[in-house]
């Protein structure tokens, strides 16, 4: 079929994702016929009500689990034709996690965390890898603390080592899961303004999301409901800006 | 190279969020490696001892020795002659081709008497050959010689203890020696270095102890004793008729031990009447011995292999808990890009490292068993020297001996319990659905 998609200058393209699976003997049809495209240097707001499908779209799109039918085109390669060890291949390279519930692995330093991805790419880390996990450490406000265990920092700190992680293997895009769901409303605008920085840097952000608030500073929201898509709508600047206003004003003043 | 010390590094890093329940682990595999090279090693010391003093007997002999018949068969009237006689060893030595030498042997207790200084032992006649066969060393002077034997010389030859005994000051060599009971003098020819006891053989052979003899050329001793014995026991005066006590022989090779045995057999069956008699084999015993010790150190492997299983099933039960606990890491490693295999080879790392470290502090307690022996023993005798003369010679004496294989064998054992403990909770760790395993709280 679609063998020859046009995939440059596109981070994903997702193109008629089914995903049906059976619970207690009964069919769900969690994705009924999913399309949409992800250019470069976007940043897409996932929404949807719980039983939207918008977490069966996130495990696809994350490359944690298969669709029944369909493609998921990363680069040149369709992810939904692909083997475990291949989507675990495509995990490790190309796709940047960002995680609710931070998850980053204990017994690991900041710095440690931050490699992870890389360790799985199965080659031994060069120096300028190395660097690059400083780097990055420091970009996110974090490189006095590269030897601290995730215990020894706050939810937002890990967020932000959660955020380096996700950008150390430089990846396609990043995937974030209700990355300020279990923020403070002051965490969660430092989080936003870090994607808003990357995303100005040219990394392409997929974020899924429930809230309106944060929906409105991504560049566009794409809205599913049912297992479709309701609607694909841009933010004009105006939205997002506004959107940035209102969360500065109502910030809780610190006491 | 570079993956795997990684992820080793990462497995200690686990390993080290719990340290107290990874060190009981270990300490599972510990004992279990300990205890291997421990039993093994106490029970070749054992084994190894026991077959040195059947060695010391020498594999290439045969001995035939006198025992006293049950006293149904001796007559209730005067005394009954016995056992071996010196016609039916010309007999043994003309007949039988694969004999090499033999050596007649008569024996009894006798008072030796030097100025006032008395001493009870036993007399031994024997031919020069003796020394040799029974590994005698001198510290002076000479054994018996055959020219001595022949003309039936009053010469003898001590015993170290003998001579410690009867010549506290003097050099024996020299001297003559008294046996009050056929008020004869013998002149001391040489003196012996101290020889450890041979094994007791069943009935029919005791312990052999060697600390109170006197030697004395066999044909002296027919001379001037005579076969007919009589001493005084508990008051009443008891007898006997023997020609010979022992006959020794050697083989001219040891694979002709068994067959020479057959002869000897045959050509003694006269005996099997009067039950007068016992052949005794020390290769027959060796042989013995070594299956007596290959089945006790088999049987001791077993119960060592025993707590390393349990030690394993500790690792298997630990890594289980492990596995539920750590589910969320396994989920967030997956979606970071691991491979089955990847949280596989994380986890059999874990239980290798475990039970390796087990493994190598066991082997290298296994090493100290020798001293640790030694010193536990000295530390009981120094506090419980009672209880301890009333256990048996073993548990006194027994020196453990490492078994070279054990230390390479536990160590894989130790690695292979890691590894095989280890693949259930890995591969179900890697089975996990990715997704669930993110949602598992």
């Amino acid at each position: 079929m679609s063998e020859t998609m046009e995939t440059d200058g596109y981070a994903c393209r997702v193109v008629d994702l089914k995903k049906e699976y059976v619970l207690k003997s009964e069919t769900v049809r969690a994705l009924r016929g999913v399309t949409f495209d992800i250019p470069v240097g976007d940043y897409v707001a996932i929404m949807g009500p719980s039983g939207s499908g918008k977490s069966t779209l996130l495990n696809v799109l994350g490359c944690l689990d298969q669709p029944t039918s369909g493609s998921l085109w990363l680069g040149n390669d369709d992810a939904a034709k692909m083997s475990d060890d291949e989507l675990a291949d495509i995990r490790s390279q190309r796709i940047g996690f960002v995680f609710q519930a931070y998850n980053l692995i204990q017994q690991l330093t900041v710095v440690e965390n931050i490699q992870v991805p890389l360790f799985y790419q199965g080659r031994p880390l060069s120096p300028e890898q190395r660097k690059r996990c400083h780097d990055l450490a420091k970009m996110v406000g974090l490189g006095d603390r590269l030897d601290h265990r995730p215990t020894q920092l706050s939810g937002g700190q890990q967020q932000r080592v959660a955020i380096a992680r996700s950008l150390v293997n430089d990846p396609y895009f990043i995937l974030a899961d209700e990355p300020t769901g279990n923020l403070d409303s002051r965490t969660t605008e430092e989080i936003l303004q870090l994607f808003e920085r990357l995303n100005n840097e040219g990394r392409t952000i997929i974020l899924v999301t429930h809230e309106d608030e944060v929906s409105k500073r991504a560049k566009r929201v794409v809205r599913l409901k049912d297992g479709r898509l309701q609607w694909d709508r841009i933010n004009s600047q105006e939205v997002r800006d506004e959107a940035a206003r209102y969360a500065l004003e109502n910030m809780p003043v610190e006491v | 190279m570079g993956l795997w010390l990684g992820t080793i590094q990462l497995g200690v890093k686990s390993l080290w969020l719990h340290p107290m329940r990874s060190i009981l682990t270990v300490l599972g595999i510990f004992i279990g490696v300990a205890s291997v090279i421990w039993l093994l090693a106490i029970s070749k010391g054992i084994g190894d001892e026991a077959q040195r003093q059947i060695e010391s007997l020498g594999a290439d002999t045969i001995m035939i020795r006198t025992v006293k018949p049950p006293s149904e068969k001796l007559s209730s009237q005067g005394l009954t002659p016995y056992g071996l006689t010196r016609e039916e060893y010309d007999m043994l030595v003309a007949t039988i081709p694969t004999v090499r030498s033999a050596i007649p042997i008569r024996e009894m207790r006798r008072q030796f008497q030097f100025k006032n200084r008395k001493l009870d032992g036993r007399l031994v006649g024997c031919t020069p050959e003796y020394a040799e066969v029974t590994k005698l060393e001198l510290t002076s002077g000479h054994f018996i010689t055959d020219a001595e034997n022949f003309a039936r010389d009053c010469h003898c030859v001590l015993s170290a203890k003998v001579a410690e005994k009867l010549f506290p000051y003097e050099d024996p060599v020299g001297q003559r020696i008294y046996m009050p009971e056929n008020q004869d003098f013998y002149l001391v020819v040489g003196v012996l270095k101290p020889k450890g006891a041979t094994a007791a053989i069943g009935g029919s052979m005791a312990a052999q102890d060697f600390s109170n003899d006197v030697y004395i050329p066999i044909r002296t001793l027919q001379q001037r004793i005579g076969d007919t014995v009589m001493t005084m026991r508990s008051g009443s005066r008891e007898g006997e008729i023997i020609e010979l006590n022992q006959i020794t022989l050697r083989c001219r090779d040891v694979t002709d031990v068994k067959k020479t045995a057959e002869l000897v057999g045959a050509a003694l069956d006269s005996h099997s009447k009067m039950e007068d008699i016992a052949v005794v084999v020390p290769l027959e015993l060796l042989e013995q011995a070594r299956t007596t010790r290959a089945m006790f150190m088999l049987f001791m492997g077993m119960i060592a292999a025993i707590s390393l299983l349990v030690g394993g099933i500790g690792i298997m039960n630990i890594m289980l808990a492990t596995v539920t606990e750590r589910t969320r890491e396994i989920g967030i490693r997956r979606a970071l890009g691991a491979k089955r295999r990847d949280i596989i080879r994380q986890f059999l790392v874990e239980t290798s490292v475990l039970s390796l470290t087990g493994g190598i502090t066991g082997i290298l307690f296994g090493l100290l068993c020798g001293p640790a022996v030694t010193m536990a023993r000295t530390l009981a005798n120094t506090w419980f020297e009672k209880q301890m003369m009333d256990l048996p010679e073993v548990v006194r004496t027994v020196q453990p001996s490492i078994v070279p294989e054990s230390i390479p064998g536990a160590f894989f054992i130790s690695l292979v319990v890691g590894l095989v403990f280890g693949i259930y909770p890995a591969t179900r760790a890697a089975k996990m659905n990715p997704i669930e395993a993110l949602r598992h709280e």
